[in-house]
């Protein structure tokens, strides 16, 4: 659990009400401004009401420069990252024509399919030319080929379950399946730091959403416990059934989620489980299978499970894997099948390719070299970051780390420094995170070498002194010089 | 008796002589029971302490029994849930036919090659040779994933090119690209539109509009399908009584073409309405752009309306684009707030670089030959005289919309029903004729009730043969299945 040093919560709470007075003393000149200038929507009220974006106007687009910076190279370890400049103090960013090579610290590309693979690579184009870029079509009507119906039985067994279908995008995936699966009279109670597409998704089904404490299965059990016993809001009748929605790594953490626990305890309340794994299909596990693999899980006990592809395998879509009735029944429901255009064949042929290359059936050891670099590199580097005194959240094994920043000025500082010394990071803040906790999050590649790691730990050490965010004792440094050669300031 | 009488007389008279006694001295002084007590203040403070013990004590509520933790365990053991899924009927095993080839104008299943009007590559861009080559050239250089979102080295140069493309073509200040077509509408509604808006929007629209709709939690009103006495009948009411204009935003919503029924809607009427009332417009042109217009600029240019006067203006690209996604243009203003707040941008990656380098040469192709429009305006043209006259199936589309939706002319009474024989039609000409069409399937979270058809796509790259033969085929199989009709 993140624990916040005092003097940083009231230095990081003073940052933000200094930036927030000014924020409002700059609207207050703007209304005046405006007062004078000529509208020309008489009449309308306004797209945006003006507190709903002082956040972005006032806060965000000084640190824009930040974020969404573009690539013009595949995101692999190595990335050709865009210069752009401002002529008006970040409020529009220019595209310029200088690139710089960068080491990639922030795409997702655990096992290092970004870039265009030997084995992958042909044959996607080679069904690109059979098949076309897309079939215009959804999965019901004419857009499902043979590739189509091999990735489902593909992405099956991979998984572990008898059956799975496929779309097109991940987030999409979430927001259409539980609509069909629960309405009004059922609950979900989903875990307190799910993703959005998940918050979306139950939003949209119309059922009652309940949230229990991030990764703490007690107290699963007692919101469990207590609503059963309760039943539905002010009618008080039996639920119809209940949902618990939980992530194999969360995103923002690098934790790993308490699968077993959670597991018995709905098996014992007869609650249906669903997991997101996201982020853990195909980076985790000994052979690549996902959390349940690493936890030793039995995938029968899981009643839905869904994941990404974008992640690991370097492609895009999401998929849902269950028994064979669900799957049915989903696609016979699901309106993210009936009414959405089916996965473009040259990603299919890259995910089963990819997978392919993971369980070595191409013949080469390639996937369990890179299965093993990963959880190597994710390993080394979070050890290395933690002697160094960085405050690192997370599991060991999970390839995502994030370090703590709490200030908002440290947010831009780690940022553009990091970027100055041609290393590539990605900092987040409020909203995705909450207010006090920004943090920079480091996502490790099988594609990254000891040599990347080395430098990267250089450069962030570097950083981390200038803009201060060594929160631990850093331990002795006799240590690492006997232990690995690091340089050391 | 009399005693009693007197010794009441007597109490009464000593209680008046003590009452004027009380009220006439002036002094602290009080006399109970002939008792002269010094300070009847005293009596009033004592009371208002009395009266103020009794203020606060606590109401009578009855005592709360929490439920114990045996008689939780109890409830726990007995409750028994739904089963996940409802039992599997027999209609709900149905497989779609497999295609063994691209998805063109001509596809192959089960070995033979049929005819293929499931397709929505509206211009046969599908399978073009110069979009194939991007599409090497672009996965070649980037691979085939994007591994991120937009916000974290997910923006790649073709991203930024063809939101810059796609603003160009249509005259527009910028425009916002989406990974999934599907996600395009219902990202953009809930960033707009918050509680206590007001939304109207018809009644035919596809699910990702009504997904949309309920995340956004604002008021929605449904107008009849494509009737424009309805809708204004609506934004009249919606209007007449509510002064509250400076803080609540009105939205009408509208497809250009509606996937649901082939009919094209009345954008001129819609804009004179949304002036005279003061809405803004949110328009989904998927089916449209690229088809309608002399030059394939969509809705706007077909019936010579300027692009300004729509606020928003969304697509689907899995259409006439032939590759996959979806973007959103409008002014300034309205695409940098969605940068930020829509969830289905921000929090999902990005589209894979080759669908966005191929969206950018479809562009380019469909602006180097504009006889591909006339092409697809004669095929359908042709397709309509040809299945005038039909019998037991109508065309209830608009005549000049690259769906042509044909619905029974007697329903069987149930929707169950119709669909059944629909699905027979299409069977008897996909294994008798070689003819590929679809029925439209509902979803059950789908709260639109327009009725089920037949729906075709036609392509600019069927050949006059194509259409005469799918004619005869429809001819000959709506005379066998529906024979009894």
């Amino acid at each position: 659990m993140i624990t916040i040093p005092y003097l940083t919560a009231l230095t990081t709470y003073f940052s933000y009400g200094l930036l927030f007075a000014f924020g409002q003393l700059r609207d207050f000149f703007r209304k005046i401004f405006d007062w004078w200038s000529h509208n020309s929507l008489e009449g309308y009220a306004p797209i945006c009401l003006g507190l709903e974006d002082f956040y972005i106007r006032r806060l965000y687009l000084r640190i824009q420069d930040c974020f969404n910076r573009p690539i013009c190279s595949s995101p692999d370890a190595w990335f050709d990252v865009v210069e752009r400049i401002s002529n008006d103090y970040n409020k529009t960013l220019k595209r310029t024509t200088r690139v710089d090579r960068c080491l990639n610290l922030g795409s997702y590309n655990y096992l290092g399919f970004a870039a265009a693979d030997e084995y992958c690579t042909p044959r996607v184009i080679e069904s690109l030319k059979k098949f076309s870029a897309s079939t215009c079509s959804t999965r019901v009507d004419g857009g499902t080929t043979t590739l189509h119906a091999e990735l489902e039985e593909c992405v099956a067994n991979f998984v572990g379950k008898p059956a799975a279908v496929v779309f097109g995008m991940g987030y999409a995936t979430n927001s259409a399946i539980l609509p069909v699966l629960i309405g009004k009279g059922g609950l979900i109670i989903s875990d307190s730091l799910n993703h959005n597409s998940i918050v979306n998704g139950a939003r949209g089904s119309g059922a009652t959403i309940r949230v229990f404490q991030h990764n703490t299965p007690s107290h699963l059990e007692k919101v469990l416990r207590e609503q059963i016993a309760e039943g539905q809001p002010r009618t008080h009748r039996p639920w119809k059934k209940i949902i618990v929605v939980v992530e194999g790594i969360y995103s923002m953490e690098g934790e790993l989620c308490q699968l077993p626990e959670i597991v018995s305890i709905c098996k014992k309340y007869r609650a249906y489980i669903y997991l997101d794994e996201a982020h853990s299909i195909g980076a985790v596990g000994k052979s690549g299978r996902g959390v349940c693999d690493l936890l030793g899980v039995d995938t029968a006990d899981i009643d839905i499970m869904m994941g990404t592809f974008t992640k690991s395998f370097g492609s895009c879509g999401g998929y849902i894997a269950g028994s064979k009735e669900l799957i049915e029944y989903l696609k016979h429901n699901c309106p993210a099948h009936l009414y959405a255009t089916s996965i473009s064949p040259p990603a299919a042929q890259q995910i089963m390719s990819s997978i392919k290359v993971i369980l070595g059936e191409d013949g080469s050891s390639r996937g369990a070299q890179k299965l093993a670099r990963i959880r190597e590199n994710s390993n080394f580097f979070r050890s290395e970051l933690q002697k160094m005194g960085f405050e690192v959240l997370g599991d060991n094994d999970s390839p995502v780390m994030p370090i703590m920043l709490y200030n908002p000025a440290k947010i831009p500082a780690f940022s553009r420094e990091c970027l100055k010394r041609n290393v590539a990071v990605v900092t987040v803040a409020f909203p995705a995170t909450p207010l006090l906790l920004a943090r920079a999050r480091i996502c490790i590649s099988a594609a990254h070498t000891r040599e990347d790691l080395t430098k990267a730990l250089e450069v962030i050490s570097r950083v981390g002194d200038m803009v201060g965010v060594k929160y631990f004792p850093a331990e002795p440094k006799k240590q690492q010089l006997e232990g690995e050669g690091i340089k050391m300031d | 008796m009399d005693t009693m009488f007197s010794a009441f007389e007597t109490m009464a008279k000593f209680v008046s002589d003590w009452g004027t006694l009380a009220f006439d001295t002036p002094y602290a002084r009080a006399v109970v029971f002939g008792v002269p007590i010094r300070g009847h203040l005293l009596v009033e403070g004592l009371l208002l302490v009395v009266i103020l013990f009794l203020l606060s004590q606590k109401s009578y509520k009855p005592p709360k029994r929490p439920l114990t933790k045996k008689e939780v365990d109890e409830l726990c053991d007995e409750w028994v849930p739904e089963p996940l899924i409802p039992s599997i009927t027999e209609d709900m095993k149905y497989e779609p036919p497999v295609l063994e080839s691209a998805a063109g104008p001509h596809a192959v299943i089960n070995g033979k090659e049929v005819v293929n009007f499931t397709s929505a590559n509206y211009l046969g861009l599908l399978g073009h040779d110069k979009l194939q080559d991007s599409c090497i050239k672009a996965l070649e250089k980037y691979g085939v994933g994007s591994c991120g979102p937009r916000g974290f080295y997910g923006t790649i140069d073709v991203h930024l090119d063809c939101e810059a493309r796609i603003a160009k073509f249509l005259g527009t200040s910028d425009s916002i690209l989406y990974s999934y077509g599907l996600s395009t509408m219902f990202s953009t509604i809930p960033a707009f539109c918050k509680k206590g808006d007001v939304i109207v929007v018809d009644e035919g629209v596809h699910w990702g509009i009504q997904n949309g709709l309920h995340l956004s939690r604002s008021t929605i009103i449904y107008f009849k399908h494509n009737d424009m006495k309805s809708l204004e009948s609506i934004l009249e009411n919606a209007t007449h009584d509510n002064k509250r204009a400076k803080k609540l935003r009105r939205y009408i919503i509208v497809e250009a073409v509606y996937q649901n029924s082939g009919q094209i809607a009345p954008l001129d009427e819609i804009i004179k309405l949304k002036e005279k009332y003061r809405f803004r417009v949110i328009l989904d042109e998927s089916n449209s752009f690229g088809v309608l217009g002399s030059s394939g600029r969509g809705l706007t240019e077909h019936f010579n309306v300027p692009i300004e006067k729509v606020d928003i203006v969304t697509a689907a690209m899995g259409h006439a684009l032939a590759t996959e996604g979806g973007f959103c243009t409008g002014s300034s203003r309205v695409i940098d707030h969605q940068r930020l707040s829509s969830s289905g941008y921000v929090f999902s990656a990005s589209l894979p670089p080759y669908l966005a380098s191929a969206a950018i040469t479809a562009i380019d192709v469909l602006e180097g030959h504009p006889d591909l429009i006339t092409k697809l305006k004669a095929n359908i043209a042709t397709l309509h005289k040809g299945l005038s006259d039909l019998q037991g199936l109508e065309i209830v589309s608009h005549p000049e919309s690259p769906i042509v939706f044909l619905r029974l002319k007697r329903s069987t009474g149930s929707t169950k029903g119709d669909l059944q024989l629909l699905e027979d039609i299409a069977d008897h000409l996909l294994k008798e004729h070689s003819i590929f069409v679809a029925t439209s399937k509902r979803s059950t979270v789908d709260k639109c009730k327009l009725p089920a058809g037949i729906r075709l796509f036609i392509s600019a790259a069927h050949t006059e043969s194509d259409l005469g033969k799918a004619c005869e085929s429809l001819k000959r199989a709506t005379a066998l299945v529906l024979a009894g009709q």
